[in-house]
């Protein structure tokens, strides 16, 4: 993938004019086709951009707010091997992401002031906004709360420390007493040690025809009800991000409605993949027929390793249809790049994870074409719901920062690492075809890629 | 048959797991397993394999299957060589890939992979060239077990179908349960499983298998009993009870096994720990199929590595 397809936030602002493309903005549940303009970076009537300007034939496209992804990975600071905010951002910009929060879990790990804003200090020319998530504990060892306050006035705009949750009830307590204070939500990582035991894929007919330790899902659900006890006891915003059992969404929206400070995620794999994967199947949950397409040479592959586990078929659709009817607040991609070295090895012993920046909206397109949720509900869980858990502003009204993507949502294209601007290729989707193509990204008012 | 008869072809170059294998494939290859004993008596086939190298990759102890693999390469004629995982470069941590990768260059061509993590196999296939036959992964599969208890079975009590077998004891970390419910069901086997329930758990929904979670409902009319090993480790970290539990509720003898079918016989896949999964009088009893099993380790294997070369 050439460089020269990406641009920086350094750049300068943009003006453009989108003719005829079909704009989806959910900040105000609009979708219509029409014009949609850009000057010196912000959002203009169409009638206002200079004639000089680029002009793009929209015809057929769909244009959105810029995409925000809640969850990811850059490993960076880290040794480089899998991911930088270099190659992050851009694998961002390729996807149509505008920000992208960083979690903590680098090297050496984002638990102090001075390190959140030594990673501000480097973002300045990435290729997307990149907001820093704090640990919540020193070290991410969950022993001592880290100094979440200082944190926050060092710009982190979330707290978490995920790879796992805070492993006690005291201590995400005490966390969630000072995030009240400086209203910031809580990001848990939903998972207990002690039920999760040695598992590495979800407990099941295939974890026991392939003779997989098997994860169960109480393991989840254990701690999304103890958090969300303490959300509603302290008032404080708890998120809880890639739920990947019914179970869990159904307790968030009994939650929701009486009335807890809760909100939560999904990952793109946990809505489309399933634990038939690790068996070697590679249907979307949506279009499994129950006939088995098991190809063995794909079975145990460390690519299909990811914690928490990909799921049952219905716990999938069910989670679907969360996003659909907007208990689930966002897609998060939980972004987890690794070197394939990591990956090349028996399954249980993989490093758990998978890259998503440049799939996530061509799995959610996908979903759209088998009328699992309608365009619009998939624009709002990418862009302006994530965006509004950090605080921070979406949508396509006159004079606001372009912050916008326009994607192809009937061309097609070729997941390949040589397609991919990730440093990482570690995702079982390498070699499929998906329906969703970015033709143009701009983040922050400066074009950051182009299809 | 001669060296000269036509090869048949399989199509089957890896040996990873007798799931993908048909019922006519498994009964060839028994066929030719009774085939290659009297051939090996013979000192026929001595050299079949002669074009074959065959690398034995044992990350697990083992005695039966290593011995009888490289019994069964050597007497087709086949160059061996053993990596002894603790005198190798994958003892100093080098990765199982670039392991198998170093044996290929070196002018490997088939690999029998014993390894801890179920899958391995898979990952071998996958990431060399190598003809991969798996020698027991994880708790997944031990296929070449499978087709020697499907060999001892079929000699001990004939036809298998329609025949009721139980397997008893820890199943769910079992890689010979699971190869054994595949291939017999191929075979048309009725299966049923018995154990502490931590040693069934997922079985109920494993596709025309019948659970028992007593052993008198395990052995009831059972026309043949395998037993398993009990990892006595394993039993207090699963919480199935002490040991004593379990050789109070589970342990076979031959008066539990008046339950099963007159003379049903006794299998175990070895080492047997005797007195805690089976008694020392049963396990060396005129029931006992155990000596029988490891004796056909050697002419099933050979067939194994000769049909999957495509030379026989």
């Amino acid at each position: 993938m050439s460089a020269g397809r990406f641009g920086y936030l350094t750049d300068a602002p943009a003006s453009l004019l989108l003719a005829g493309v079909r704009v989806v903005d959910p900040a105000d549940d609009s979708d219509a086709v029409r014009d949609l303009g850009i000057v010196d970076g912000r959002i203009a009537d169409p009638g206002t951009v200079p004639s000089t300007a680029e002009r793009i034939d929209g015809h057929g496209l769909v244009a959105a707010p810029g995409l925000c992804d809640l969850h990811a990975h850059l490993r960076d600071p880290g040794d480089g091997s899998a991911e930088t905010i270099s190659s992050g951002s851009r694998a961002a910009a390729h996807g149509g992401f505008t920000t992208v929060c960083a979690m903590p879990n680098t090297d050496p790990p984002t638990d102090g002031a001075d390190r959140v804003a030594a990673i501000a200090a480097r973002i300045a020319d990435a290729s997307c906004r990149v907001r820093v998530i704090g640990a919540v504990t020193v070290d991410r060892a969950g022993l001592a709360l880290a100094d979440l306050a200082a944190m926050t006035a060092a710009g982190a705009v979330a707290f978490s420390d995920d790879g796992g949750a805070v492993p006690s009830r005291a201590l995400a307590a005490d966390a969630l007493q000072v995030l009240a204070g400086v209203d910031r939500a809580l990001i848990e990582h939903a998972e207990d040690l002690g039920l999760a035991g040695a598992g590495v894929m979800r407990f099941g007919p295939t974890a026991t025809r392939l003779g997989l330790p098997g994860w169960p899902p109480e393991a989840e659900l254990a701690v999304v009800e103890r958090d969300l006890a303490l959300a509603e006891e302290t008032g404080a915003r708890v998120h809880l991000t890639h739920l990947s059992t019914a179970a869990a969404l159904d307790a968030v929206r009994s939650a929701k409605a009486r009335g807890v400070p809760v909100t939560c995620d999904v990952t793109p794999h946990h809505l489309a993949l399933t634990d038939a994967w690790v068996g070697g199947d590679r249907t979307f949950a949506w279009d499994a027929t129950g006939a088995d397409q098991t190809e063995p040479s794909l079975a145990y592959h460390g690519d299909c390793r990811v914690n928490p586990p990909l799921a049952g078929r219905a716990d999938a659709l069910a989670l679907l249809a969360g996003v659909a009817d907007g208990s689930i607040d966002a897609i998060a991609t939980d972004h987890a790049p690794h070197p394939a070295s990591s990956k090349r090895v028996p399954f249980e012993e993989a490093a758990p994870g998978l890259i998503g920046l440049e799939t996530a909206l061509s799995v959610g397109v996908a979903a759209v074409d088998a009328g699992r949720l309608a365009l619009p509900e998939l624009i709002a869980a990418l862009s302006t719901r994530p965006a509004s858990i950090i605080g921070e502003p979406r949508g396509l009204a006159v004079g606001s920062i372009a912050d916008v993507v326009v994607f192809d949502p009937q061309a097609r294209w070729r997941v390949t690492a040589a397609a991919l601007a990730s440093a990482a290729a570690n995702t079982p989707l390498l070699g499929m075809e998906l329906p969703g193509v970015v033709r143009l990204t701009v983040a922050e008012g400066r074009v950051t890629y182009r299809g | 048959m001669t060296v000269d008869a036509p090869a048949r072809t399989s199509p089957h170059r890896h040996l990873v797991d007798i799931d993908t294998w048909s019922r006519t494939e498994i009964e060839d290859l028994l066929s030719l397993a009774v085939e290659m004993r009297a051939s090996r008596a013979a000192r026929a086939h001595r050299s079949l394999l002669e074009a074959e190298t065959v690398g034995l990759a044992f990350y697990e102890p083992s005695t039966r299957t290593r011995v009888s693999f490289e019994l069964a390469a050597k007497a087709l004629g086949a160059t061996v060589v053993d990596l002894a995982v603790e005198r190798s470069s994958a003892g100093k941590g080098e990765s199982l890939v670039d392991t198998l990768r170093t044996l290929e260059r070196t002018g490997v061509t088939t690999v029998v992979l014993r390894h801890s993590a179920s899958g391995a196999p898979h990952l071998a296939v996958r990431e060399t060239g190598l003809r991969v036959i798996n020698a027991g992964d994880g708790m997944h599969a031990h296929p070449t077990q499978a087709l020697l208890d499907a060999l001892t079975l079929r000699e001990a009590i004939g036809p298998l179908d329609g025949k009721l077998v139980a397997i008893v004891g820890d199943v769910a970390h079992s890689r010979v349960a699971r190869s054994n419910l595949h291939a017999l069901a191929t075979l048309g086997v009725r299966l049923r499983v018995g154990g502490p329930s931590a040693w069934v758990a997922g079985f109920e929904r494993w596709a025309g298998l019948e659970v028992a979670t007593t052993l008198a409902a395990a052995l009831d009319g059972a026309d043949a009993v395998m037993a398993l090993r009990v990892q006595t480790e394993r039993a207090a970290a699963d919480g199935i009870g002490s040991l004593d539990d379990h050789v109070r509720d589970w342990r076979l003898d031959e008066t539990r096994m008046q339950r099963a079918a007159p003379d049903a016989p006794i299998l175990h896949p070895g080492p047997t720990n005797e007195g805690i999964e089976i008694t020392a009088a049963l396990a060396n009893g005129p029931r006992s199929l155990i000596g029988r099993q490891v004796e056909n380790g050697v002419p099933v294997r050979m067939a194994v590595l000769a049909r999957l070369a495509g030379l026989a």
